[in-house]
């Protein structure tokens, strides 16, 4: 018993409760390994990956996103040091300059980099989505003339769906562009655009046709274009280390070389964009979840109430067990989503939909719990705790909210013959 | 142009807290996290530099262990050595490896790979040992450049920078030579995604010991035919910080105090060290 007192006062061991002495993990040839590891059922190569992601997370990230959160800083040279590591494009072609790995290697990959600042690498995330829509859609001079500079950073990108009287309704977007010889002239706002204002390449979703998805198309708009503003910065609740802005179009010509793929096209290009997208805040919602259940049992270890650390206190111990059960839950989930994407599976949509969903709702609440068990000092700014449920907060709502996951996944149940 | 070796270590990573086994027989290695030495890291770092500035041709990254120690050459050749060797150590001789075994297998490998340079770190984290360097260049009777903080190839010599408790010495050895890295000698980089894609086309060679006709047996003073393996043999959490006590603040007094008070238990191993920390740090000055 004298090793228990030993351990119980080291333990990285979840389930040390000393008066009960039950679920004692102390059999010597059972290796101690974390249940909650996220280097599990990966490829030594994928692991390798996360294990520079982490890295980076921790050296050049995590110690910042406190200073970024609070001065509203846009970190450009440290996502140019991670555009250096590949960063930039990690789905997008070498032949252009991308990494050109798997869905699930970038799953991997954010969900790492977030346990750093969720709200930096939730920016990477919409980068690399609008990097992979032109590399996807776009011809040849397009591609060459963009992504290269997207993929190491040069320029920074930003993704222009929403409107302020179009949101969940996408389809219905006014924003036009009436076509004028070579060049479209655009008039319109867009709404919460990331990175607004303080990009360099925009990828626009607006009217060349009729009414509904089939009348929209995808136009890339260069910054400093005559004719485009942008409204104030928005001061948010979390994310803010990006800078949100209206992004205006007022008679703003763009050459219609600069059209991604078709006219009518572009709600297709947007939604293939999502999929991943989703995909990706997923799994920074997974990173932000992951870093608040480490936080979360560092202090139950720690803190002590009515003579004994909050780790010997039974319903804590449940409450951490279940989110580390969801936590892995979740996990699973948007690796799935991430193959079943990669593989062109013909549930992917529905799938990446189901991930959303389930994920960025379960990880906000792992993290809110984690803040709880902190007690008065989660709500304090000096501890990050605060920060995770501030960032992922908004993953419940942005990039499709979940009520539009439920109504993309009831449609894809209900319309099977 | 000339081929340079870099041994690597795996250990347990620094951010980890080590946990003693309920036995005491050592510490708990199984499923907790490792990574390459950061002194290691540095060393191959500084090689890798040396290649692109076209010094040197080649880096090879050798590392001793179980098959784990692969990870750790994969990781070396991801931030860019060219190919890797791993000598297959398990088991006993696992156990009982320390910095004599390794630094036969690196000189032997030195002389196989024709190396013009020796780099390793300049201790392992695990051991904190400080050997393996300076034991490989006395077994190849080369010279060193131990903690080096600044390397310089001047033609067939080195220019080596050496962190001293004095300071710094500036040291010039003929090649070939062994280095050991220290902290400040430069900033590791991180691999980067297409070199990690590319590491995976990279040779790593395996061997065994014997092949390199290295013996993994230690031999004790006696020198026996069987010799003595060095075997550890109890490992012990520190224990708690003690209760502080309360003296005069003059130094006269102090001297007087730290003689008179038994601050220890001697039976303990720790024991030992404290006695020889207090009595050098605090020496009474003349009157």
């Amino acid at each position: 018993m004298a090793a228990v007192g030993t351990l119980s006062r080291v333990g990285r061991l979840l389930c040390i409760n000393r008066s009960r002495c039950l679920i004692f993990n102390s059999h010597p040839r059972r290796a101690i390994s974390s249940c909650i590891d996220p280097a599990h059922g990966l490829s030594t190569e994928q692991k390798e990956f996360q294990k520079m992601a982490f890295d980076f997370a921790a050296k050049e990230m995590a110690p910042y996103m406190t200073e970024w959160d609070d001065k509203e800083i846009f970190p450009v040279e440290t996502m140019r040091k991670a555009a250096q590591l590949g960063f930039g494009g990690i789905y997008v072609q070498p032949d252009v300059g991308g990494s050109g790995l798997s869905r699930l290697d970038t799953s991997v990959i954010f969900e790492a980099l977030s346990t750093g600042c969720v709200s930096t690498t939730a920016y990477i995330s919409i980068h690399n989505m609008c990097n992979w829509m032109i590399d996807t859609f776009g011809n040849a001079e397009q591609r060459e003339k963009f992504c290269p500079d997207l993929c190491t950073m040069k320029t920074f990108a930003s993704y222009c769906l929403t409107e302020p009287g179009s949101g969940s309704d996408a389809a219905s977007l006014i924003t036009s562009a009436k076509l004028s010889g070579d060049h479209y002239v655009l008039n319109g706002s867009k709404a919460f655009i990331s990175g607004g204002g303080d990009t360099d390449v925009y990828v626009v979703m607006c009217r060349t046709g009729g009414k509904g998805s089939k009348g929209i198309s995808c136009l890339v708009v260069e910054k400093d274009t005559p004719g485009l503003s942008f409204g104030k910065k928005e001061k948010k609740v979390g994310w803010n280390s990006q800078p949100t802005r209206a992004v205006i179009f007022e008679d703003c010509h763009v050459p219609v070389i600069n059209r991604l793929g078709q006219e009518g096209q572009g709600f297709n290009i947007a939604m293939s964009g999502l999929n991943g997208g989703r995909i990706n805040i997923a799994s920074c919602s997974l990173g932000a979840a992951h870093a608040c259940v480490q936080l979360a049992r560092d202090h139950l270890l720690v803190r002590k109430q009515f003579g004994e650390t909050l780790s010997n206190n039974q319903f804590l111990q449940f409450k951490l067990a279940e989110m580390a059960t969801k936590l892995v839950a979740s996990r699973l989930l948007v690796r799935e989503a991430a193959l079943a994407l990669q593989e062109g599976r013909s549930d992917a949509v529905s799938i990446c939909s189901m991930a959303k969903l389930f994920v960025t709702d379960e990880c906000f609440n792992i993290c809110n719990q984690a803040l709880q068990m902190h007690g008065g000092y989660g709500y304090l700014k000096d501890y990050a705790v605060q920060q995770f449920v501030r960032d992922s907060r908004v993953h419940q709502i942005l990039e499709g909210t979940n009520e539009v996951m439920r109504m993309i996944i009831a449609r894809g149940l209900l319309s099977e013959l | 142009m000339s081929r340079v070796l870099v041994g690597v270590k795996r250990v347990i990573d620094y951010a980890v807290k080590i946990r003693v086994k309920p036995d005491n027989s050592g510490v708990v290695t199984d499923g907790v996290k490792h990574s390459m030495n950061p002194f290691c890291e540095i060393a191959v770092e500084e090689a890798v530099k040396l290649k692109e500035k076209k010094l040197i041709k080649e880096v090879v990254a050798v590392s001793c262990g179980p098959t784990q120690a692969t990870e750790t050459i994969r990781t070396a050749l991801a931030m860019g050595c060219d190919r890797g060797i791993h000598v297959e150590v398990t088991g006993k001789d696992y156990e009982s490896m320390g910095p004599l075994q390794v630094s036969k297998i690196l000189a032997a490998l030195a002389k196989r790979e024709e190396a013009s340079l020796v780099i390793v770190g300049k201790q392992a984290i695990d051991d904190d040992c400080n050997q393996t360097g300076q034991m490989t260049a006395a077994l190849l009777d080369w010279p060193q450049g131990t903690f080096a903080s600044e390397v310089t190839l001047e033609g067939d010599k080195v220019k080596v920078v050496r962190e001293i408790d004095g300071g710094l010495e500036t040291i010039k050895i003929n090649m070939p030579a062994v280095l050991t890295a220290d902290l400040r000698l430069n900033t590791p980089r991180y691999a980067t995604l297409p070199n990690i894609m590319k590491a995976k086309k990279k040779k790593i060679a395996n061997m065994k010991p014997a092949e390199l006709g290295v013996d993994m047996v230690s031999r004790g003073p006696g020198g026996g035919s069987e010799g003595d393996i060095l075997r550890g043999l109890l490992a012990v959490e520190q224990s708690s910080r003690q209760h502080g006590g309360l003296i005069s603040s003059s130094r006269t007094h102090l001297h007087p105090a730290i003689v008179a008070t038994d601050f220890h238990d001697s039976s303990s191993l720790k024991g030992y060290s404290e006695t020889l920390s207090f009595t050098e740090l605090i020496q009474p000055t003349g009157g």
